[in-house]
Formats: structure tokens, C-alpha cells, sequence
């Protein structure tokens, strides 16, 4: 046998091994887990909720079930519904805890540093794949995730992004500089990464004010410039990014020729050190506990990371606000005042009980937040929901390295062909007609929907004990909920007397039904 | 602000609905509407040189050994390769003193599609969705923006919404992707009417009714389109041989055909690429084999529009990112160039048998009577009736946003 073969008799061997672990097997032994306390600001985010209902006479939703807020917390830390296996581990966990056991669980998993990461990145470098020769993005992802899996503060992974020197390649934090690297005049572009810097991390979208002063925005065309100065010394070279002396002379509205503008920031120069190159004294400015933009705009992006919808909208201009809500204040002071914890962030909104309040029509309003918003879930959600659903195990870094490879393939097909959301994660979206067709007859749906021995549909068919445990099965691997009595009438009586491949193709059919249903593709 | 449900509402929109359908018929059939009503952009993507496809200028240093030959138009020559398109000239309006700012694919690619400058406070939609969504719904069940083997940044809807984005194909030849069930009609429709039980378990929950529900009309659409007679404008395999010769044998030709066959069955919009003019390196031969797809296919779109009193109703644009640098650079190649490149125009009421502006023959000084992508989208938006000036409102940021901020071309609109 040549080397290649054995590999491939490994590999499918390993795929078997991997398919064959007990999915029917019982539950795991609870092993428990260290939880961190509720923290304190929890409790002030829940009464301001519930003052701002009372004064409005708002009765909020009932409270959502366990396994709903379990569907959530993997949407927003994973970015797909739990696995059958992931399910089956929060029910083994005792009643009272295991909300807060799984937010932990979550938090020191590669798969959500990962996910993390990649949200932020769009916020960071957007989606553009930027200068060829000058840009890394995986690197830069990569770079993220870890940071965000050690934990890393906040204000130190921006105060990298904003002035950290060297190649883009040992220091992924500098391709934050070099995406915006201008090949025309072959340095990076001070005017895009103001933008980019006001909208990212001060929540500010400046960016009008490049062009004239907008009226209703606080800051103006001179703070702009003011801001993009800083980073008029940027240079891009074999050392990679480094600083040179501030020159930037943008053309005076006035006198229609070029004046030099010093580095100045748009509010609080109080917080502005004197020491150090103009990127670092930027970062230091930014990253103040005392600014008061920059915790705002991360509360205000955590937040719609867990419920799909920020605060204040949209997500990076909350200058639009005149007072901004009470939660985002409270959550920002604490953000501030607890070393930039996004950990600490992340359990205090999952421990809020507006996010475990449950879905509601009549109470989905866009400010109340009297019910969980009903969002729709972003591409990728859907892509690797499908995945997932499709496997019953966890797919993730213990997965073999070739059934990795495979979903991310397909998820980007996928992806592509559902319409990427771009930079703008979270404003509101319709469903199209194209998508639908992708969800009703795509190739990922089709082998999602297979009924072979390996798959979902087809394990599920021949080893689930009755119909109706079968019919529970597909509802927990898709749609992470138990079926209504109704439901499980329904869908048992059509598996009722059959056997072998014709059972496997009803419960593939289920498998098709739920996939199209409305919950699947939302977040609710 | 708009809230959420108002989103949702719009769902099809961009489609057809009864009403929308009768409307729109009796709007065409009133004629109330200027002449045209559909657009075909033959996208070059990669940006083609100027000197080798509109804008010859031979025996110059620049030329590079590149010659024209005369068309129909007596004083307008184009590069040669072309023949079948010169023939054509009298319906073409070519532009020769493009200029832009952007000298990068993407934004070049936003700038040319959406006719705005990249900006990161707003998502402008491309002209395709524009359309679509100005112009009433018309009796059409698929899609009405399509985009044919399409590149690396198709058509958005931008701020208008992702349903007005183009709905994407490869080589029209059979279905479009998606359409045919993958089982059994049978087991189709069982589990589809299985999904009222599903959902009305989650509506109930949820105190909704299954009407409230999003998602469900985009479900019926999309089950609609699946059955769709119109299905069939898709497919070029359905015209005869000598028809898609016309056009050449190649996926661009067969996107023109389809393209020429989606207008007919009343889509708005119909974008198709022809990808690969990025000549950093050999120039002049990836000139001469991409020309070989478009020059045939441009030609025949042309001659078949006319031949269905469909060339009065449709804007025909032909252009890329950006043109290419009038210097040879030593790899035989041509670098980006933004600051006099070339479009060719025709149709919906165009002058044809038009150049206008003209480029330094030695490649140094600037392009007389520069002309903005801004203005040609202003002249494309008249030509369909619509007022350059007209504000849409940005739901996300509530900012009024002209369709253009250009002035239309007098020269090509008369």
C-alpha cells in the first residue's frame, strides 16, 4: 500500500470512530464547574429594566425555557445551535446552575474565542480583503482568538491594534494599520483609520464629518482631521509598520490647498498623554476608563453579539442618542471600572434577566426590550447550524481535520450564496427569495438531509426506540426544543409502520421541514 | 426610525405580487414611463485598457503595436479585434474621458456599480437594484436583478435591502441553481405542508399568527418561482443554434443571449461579467482573447434587441472597474489607471454613433471634457425616467440620499 492509502484508510477508520461515539449512550457525569459570581452590576441592569416597564405600564414576557436561553448563548458564543451531545451535557447539569456553568463552558472553548474573534475582526478590518502583500487577516483572526481565549483586557488588545510597530506577520495587532495601507501613495491611509478608529472603538461614525460638518454630530470636519493626524507619521516598510514624523496636510476648505493639522483629540484633552509616538498617545486616550465613548461602543457590540440587536442603533453611531439607555451606562461604568473585562461583560449580559425573558410578538418592541427580539441569524449562524445539526456530535478543533476542512468549504459556498451581512452585522434584514431556495433545495440542505447509515436523519431512524423519541431526537438536533404534543402526533404518525430506508426518508423529510421552519433561521 | 416589522413587510418587494403586477402592467402598458425600462451591464471586471478595447490611439509610443480599425461611424475608429462591434457604432455612445478616484478592484468595482464613492457610514445600492426598486414590479415572477457568472462583488441592494440584491447565476445553460426540488414531488409537497405545523406550534408560543411570521411570504415566492413558466428565459439551450453562433460560443456569449431573454420576460436588471483584465503582465495577448468573447456577444445583443424593439427600452452599459495605464510597464503588462478610461453605452434612447471627450495620444496630459461616473449614472437614471435628484431615505441612519449626486450627459441624451 502506498503512504497515500494508508492515510486515507486512517481517515475513514477515524471518521467512523469519530461517528460511532455513544450518542445513545447516558448522559456524562456532572463534573462541576467553577462559576464566577452574579456579579453585582447584574442586578442594577434587571432594576433599570424593570423601572423603565413599570413607568411605561409594560408587563415584560414570561421567562424563555432552558434549552431556548442554551440555543442562544451557543448563537452568540459559537455562532450555531448546539449539537444533540452539547444538549444532553446542560440537561445532565443540576437545575439551578447550569445556565451559568454552560456560559463558562462556552468562555474557555477555542470554538467561541474563535467566533469572537471573527466578529470583532469585521469590526476591526471589516471584510475587504485588503492589500494583498500588506495584509494578513487570518493571522490577524488567529492573533484575536487567542487573546480573547486568554482573556486578554480589552484596552490591551486596542492599545495593540492602535500603535502596535512591526510586520504584519509577527505582529498580527499591525494589520489593523496595514489594511488601510494606500498603494498610491504607498502608506497606510490616516483618514481611513480615523474612520475606522471612531467607529470601532468610540462608537462615533466621524466619517461624515470627513467631508463637511453634519449637523446633528458633535464632533466635526477639524476633529476628524484632528484624530486622522495621529496617525500622519504611519509608515509601511520592510520593518513593516512603523512611525515616522506626523505629515498630514489635507486640503484646507477654505483656501483649497494643502495645511498641516496637528494631532488633536475630539473631546476630553485631559486624557491625552504627552509622552510617547502619536499612535500610543491615541491608545492611551482611547483606552482611558475615563473616555467616555470607549466602553459605550463595546457594551453597546458585546450586547448585540447575545441578543442579535444593539442598544442603540446602529451599532457604531450612538451619538444619534441623545441620553443613552440606563443598561448601557451601567454596563459601561462596570466595563470601565473592572479592568475591560469582556469575560466579566458576557456574564453579566447572559445573567441579566432581560435575556432570559422569552420571545413574544406583542411585546417585541425595538426599545422596551420587554421580550427577547426575534433577529435573523447571520449566515454563518445558518451555515453552521446546519453542520451541527447534521452531526448530533460537537464539530469542532477535536473534530478530525477533514471534516473541519469540509464545513468550512461548504459554509463558505454556503455563505456566499446567502449573502454575507458585511460589516453591517446587525441592521435589520429581510429574508429573500434566494435564500429560501438555498434552504429549501441547496446542496448543503440536500446532504444535511441525507438518510444514509452515518447521517443524522438515518442514525435517527434506526436507533431511536419509538417514533416518537425519533421525533424528539430531530426537533433537539435542529431545532433544540422538545415537539408540542401536537407536534410529536404529527410527525409520529408519519413514521408510524415504517422500517429501513422508507423511515429514514421520513425522518430526513423531518429533518428538510424543520431546517425551512421559520425558528431555524432566527434568533428568538 | 423604521422598526423591525416594517422590514419584514417588504419581504418580495422586489418581487412579484398580484397587485404589484397589475399595477405595474397598466403602467407599461400607459407608456407613462420614459422610454427605457431595463438595463444589461456587460462588466469587464479587472479593469480593461482603454487603448486596446474604445479608445485606440495607434501608431503612438503608447499604443504598443495596438491598431484600430474604422467602424460604422465615420471619425470614431476602435481597437481592432472589434470588427463585429464597429458595425454596431451607430447605436453606441463611447465615453473616452472616464475619470474616477478609485484606483483599487473593490472600491473601483463600488464606484462603477453604485455610482457613489466608497463610504463607510452608507451601503449605496448598485444601479441594478436602484431600478428595481424605482421602477414598478412589472409581470414577473423570478428574480428582476440578475447577475450571470458573477465576479467577485456581484450587484447589492446596499441600503435598500438584501432582497434587491441580484440573484446569482453561472453558464446560463438549464435551470438556474436551486430551483428543482431534490426528492420526489411527492415527498416534496408532504414536507413542505408539513412546515404549517412547525411553524404554527412556534407562532402560538410566540402569540403570533402565521401570517405575522417572517419569512413565510419569501417561502411562497420562492415555492412560486420553483413552478415558474418564466423559469425558461434562464435556459439559452432553448434557442435555436444559429442564435446562440450569433452570440459566440463561449459562457459570455451564452450570458448576453440569457441576458437578452431575461429583459424580455420583463427583469429590470441583468448584469454579466466577463472577468480577467487585470493585465499587470501581457497586456496585449489578454486583450485579444477576452475580446474575442466580448466583441461577438456585445455586437450580437445589440442586433437582437433592436430586432425585438427592445433596444428603446434598454440601457446597454459595457465597462470595468477602471482603464489601464498608457505606459507599457516591463512585464509587457498595463497598470490601474482611473484618470481617462472608456464606457460604451447604447440603447433606451442613447445617442448612438458618439465619442465623447478624448485622451492625450502620449499619455501624459488629462482627458479633455472629463466626465464622472456620477454623470453617467445621472444619464442612466434619466434615460429610465428617474429623477437623478430624487432622495431615498437610509433606514439605518435615516439620511436622505439622492439616487445620483451627478448631472446627466446633455451630449447623450440630447
Amino acid at each position: 500500500m502506498r503512504p497515500r492509502d494508508v492515510f486515507f484508510v486512517g481517515l475513514i477508520v477515524g471518521c467512523g470512530l469519530m461517528l460511532g461515539r455513544g450518542l445513545f449512550r447516558s448522559p456524562p457525569e456532572h463534573i462541576p464547574i467553577e462559576t464566577a459570581e452574579r456579579p453585582a452590576v447584574v442586578a442594577l441592569v434587571d432594576a433599570e429594566f424593570r423601572r423603565s416597564w413599570s413607568e411605561r405600564g409594560i408587563e415584560p414576557a414570561r421567562r424563555a425555557s432552558d434549552l431556548t436561553i442554551l440555543r442562544r448563548l451557543n448563537l452568540a458564543l459559537v455562532g450555531k445551535v448546539p449539537s444533540l451531545e452539547e444538549t444532553r451535557r446542560f440537561e445532565a447539569l443540576p437545575d439551578d446552575r447550569r445556565i451559568g456553568e454552560w456560559v463558562e463552558v462556552l468562555l474557555g472553548d477555542r470554538r467561541s474565542a474563535d467566533y469572537l474573534a471573527e466578529r470583532f475582526a469585521r469590526a476591526f478590518v471589516g471584510v475587504e480583503e485588503g492589500p494583498f502583500l500588506q495584509f494578513r487577516r487570518r493571522r490577524f483572526a488567529s492573533w484575536l482568538s487567542d487573546a480573547i481565549l486568554e482573556n486578554r483586557p480589552y484596552s490591551t488588545i486596542v492599545r495593540e491594534l492602535i500603535a502596535r510597530r512591526g510586520l504584519w506577520t509577527d505582529h498580527p495587532a499591525t494589520n489593523f494599520v496595514s489594511v488601510t495601507f494606500d498603494p498610491l501613495v504607498e502608506y497606510p491611509d490616516p483618514e481611513r483609520l480615523a474612520a475606522r478608529v471612531s467607529r470601532a472603538f468610540l462608537g462615533v461614525r466621524i466619517d461624515c464629518a470627513q467631508c463637511h460638518d453634519h449637523p446633528f454630530q458633535p464632533w466635526t470636519r477639524d476633529d476628524f482631521q484632528g484624530l486622522a493626524a495621529f496617525f500622519g507619521g504611519v509608515r509601511s516598510n520592510l520593518r513593516g509598520i512603523t512611525d515616522g514624523a506626523v505629515h498630514y496636510e489635507p486640503t484646507d476648505r477654505r483656501t483649497k490647498s494643502p495645511a498641516a493639522v496637528e494631532p488633536r483629540a475630539p473631546s476630553n484633552p485631559e486624557l491625552l498623554p504627552d509622552e510617547g509616538t502619536p499612535r500610543q498617545r491615541l491608545a492611551d486616550w482611547i483606552v482611558d476608563p475615563r473616555n467616555p465613548y470607549f466602553s459605550k461602543a463595546v457594551v453597546n457590540r458585546v450586547w448585540a453579539l447575545m441578543f442579535g440587536r444593539p442598544l442603540v442603533e446602529p451599532i457604531d453611531d450612538l451619538t444619534e442618542v441623545d441620553d443613552p439607555p440606563g443598561a448601557l451606562v451601567i454596563l459601561a461604568d462596570d466595563f470601565a471600572t473592572h479592568g475591560h473585562d469582556l469575560r466579566r461583560l458576557i456574564r453579566a449580559i447572559a445573567a441579566t434577566e432581560v435575556f432570559r425573558l422569552d420571545g413574544d410578538d406583542a411585546r417585541d418592541h425595538d426599545e422596551s426590550w420587554a421580550a427577547f427580539p426575534m433577529t435573523r441569524l447571520r449566515p454563518e449562524q445558518v451555515a453552521g447550524s446546519i453542520h451541527q445539526a447534521a452531526s448530533l456530535e460537537t464539530i469542532g478543533p477535536e473534530s478530525p481535520w477533514l471534516v473541519r476542512l469540509i464545513t468550512q468549504g461548504e459554509n463558505n459556498e454556503f455563505v456566499k450564496r446567502y449573502g454575507d451581512a458585511g460589516e453591517d452585522e446587525f441592521s435589520p434584514q429581510s429574508g429573500t427569495i434566494p435564500q429560501r431556495l438555498l434552504l429549501m433545495n441547496g446542496e448543503l440542505i440536500q446532504k444535511a438531509t441525507k438518510e444514509g447509515a452515518l447521517t443524522s436523519p438515518g442514525r435517527i431512524a434506526r436507533f431511536a426506540p419509538d417514533d416518537a423519541r425519533a421525533v424528539e431526537l430531530a426537533y433537539l438536533a435542529v431545532l433544540t426544543r422538545r415537539p408540542t404534543p401536537e407536534e410529536t402526533a404529527h410527525f409520529a404518525a408519519r413514521l408510524e409502520g415504517t422500517q429501513g430506508d422508507a423511515r429514514a426518508k421520513r425522518v430526513a423529510d423531518l429533518f428538510w421541514t424543520l431546517f425551512n421552519a421559520v425558528e431555524f433561521s432566527w434568533n428568538h | 426610525m423604521m422598526n423591525r416589522r416594517g422590514f419584514l413587510t417588504v419581504v418580495g418587494a422586489g418581487w412579484l405580487t398580484p397587485v404589484g403586477r397589475l399595477l405595474a402592467q397598466q403602467a407599461e402598458a400607459e407608456g407613462s414611463r420614459g422610454p427605457a425600462r431595463s438595463i444589461i451591464l456587460l462588466w469587464l471586471a479587472g479593469g480593461p485598457s482603454q487603448l486596446e478595447t474604445f479608445d485606440p490611439h495607434p501608431d503612438t509610443s503608447i499604443a504598443g503595436g495596438t491598431r484600430a480599425i474604422e467602424t460604422a461611424v465615420k471619425g470614431i475608429r476602435l481597437a481592432e479585434g472589434f470588427e463585429q462591434t464597429a458595425g454596431e457604432m451607430g447605436s453606441i455612445a463611447l465615453v473616452r474621458s472616464m475619470v474616477s478616484k478609485e484606483g483599487d478592484h473593490e472600491r473601483g468595482t463600488y464606484m462603477l456599480k453604485t455610482g457613489h464613492r466608497p463610504d463607510p457610514t452608507v451601503d449605496f445600492p448598485s444601479i441594478g437594484a436602484v431600478c428595481c426598486h424605482e421602477l414598478p414590479v412589472g409581470a414577473v415572477d423570478i428574480p428582476r436583478h440578475v447577475s450571470i457568472l458573477t465576479g467577485q462583488w456581484p450587484s447589492r441592494g446596499g441600503f435598500l435591502g438584501s432582497e434587491f440584491d441580484a440573484f446569482q447565476i453561472g453558464d446560463p445553460v438549464g435551470k438556474p441553481p436551486d430551483v428543482a426540488a431534490r426528492v420526489s414531488s411527492e415527498r416534496d409537497q408532504r414536507r413542505t405542508l408539513d412546515l404549517d405545523v412547525v411553524d404554527r406550534a412556534f407562532g402560538r408560543h410566540r402569540g403570533a399568527s402565521l401570517d405575522a411570521l417572517p419569512q413565510r411570504q419569501a417561502t411562497t415566492a420562492a415555492r412560486a418561482m420553483m413552478t415558474s413558466d418564466q423559469l425558461k428565459a434562464f435556459d439559452v439551450s432553448q434557442e435555436p443554434a444559429a442564435a446562440r453562433a450569433e452570440y459566440g460560443d463561449s459562457p459570455f456569449g451564452r450570458g448576453c443571449l440569457a441576458a437578452r431573454r431575461l429583459i424580455e420576460a420583463g427583469v429590470r436588471c441583468v448584469e454579466v461579467t466577463l472577468g480577467g483584465w487585470d493585465s499587470h503582465v501581457n497586456n496585449h495577448e489578454t486583450h485579444r482573447r477576452l475580446v474575442r468573447a466580448l466583441d461577438p456577444a456585445f455586437a450580437a445583443l445589440l442586433r437582437d434587441l433592436r430586432r425585438r424593439d427592445l433596444l428603446d427600452h434598454t440601457v446597454v452599459l459595457c465597462c470595468g472597474e477602471f482603464g489601464r495605464t498608457p505606459r507599457i510597464n516591463p512585464l509587457g503588462g498595463r497598470d490601474h489607471w482611473p484618470n481617462g478610461f472608456s464606457l460604451a453605452m447604447a440603447g433606451g434612447g442613447i445617442r448612438g454613433g458618439f465619442a465623447l471627450g478624448e485622451t492625450d495620444p502620449e499619455g501624459l496630459k488629462d482627458p479633455t471634457r472629463p466626465t464622472t461616473v456620477e454623470d453617467v449614472h445621472a444619464t442612466i437614471l434619466t434615460t429610465l425616467g428617474l429623477n437623478p435628484a430624487k432622495e431615498n431615505v437610509d433606514s439605518l441612519t435615516t439620511r436622505p440620499l439622492k439616487l445620483s449626486d451627478g448631472k446627466p450627459i446633455r451630449e447623450l441624451i440630447g
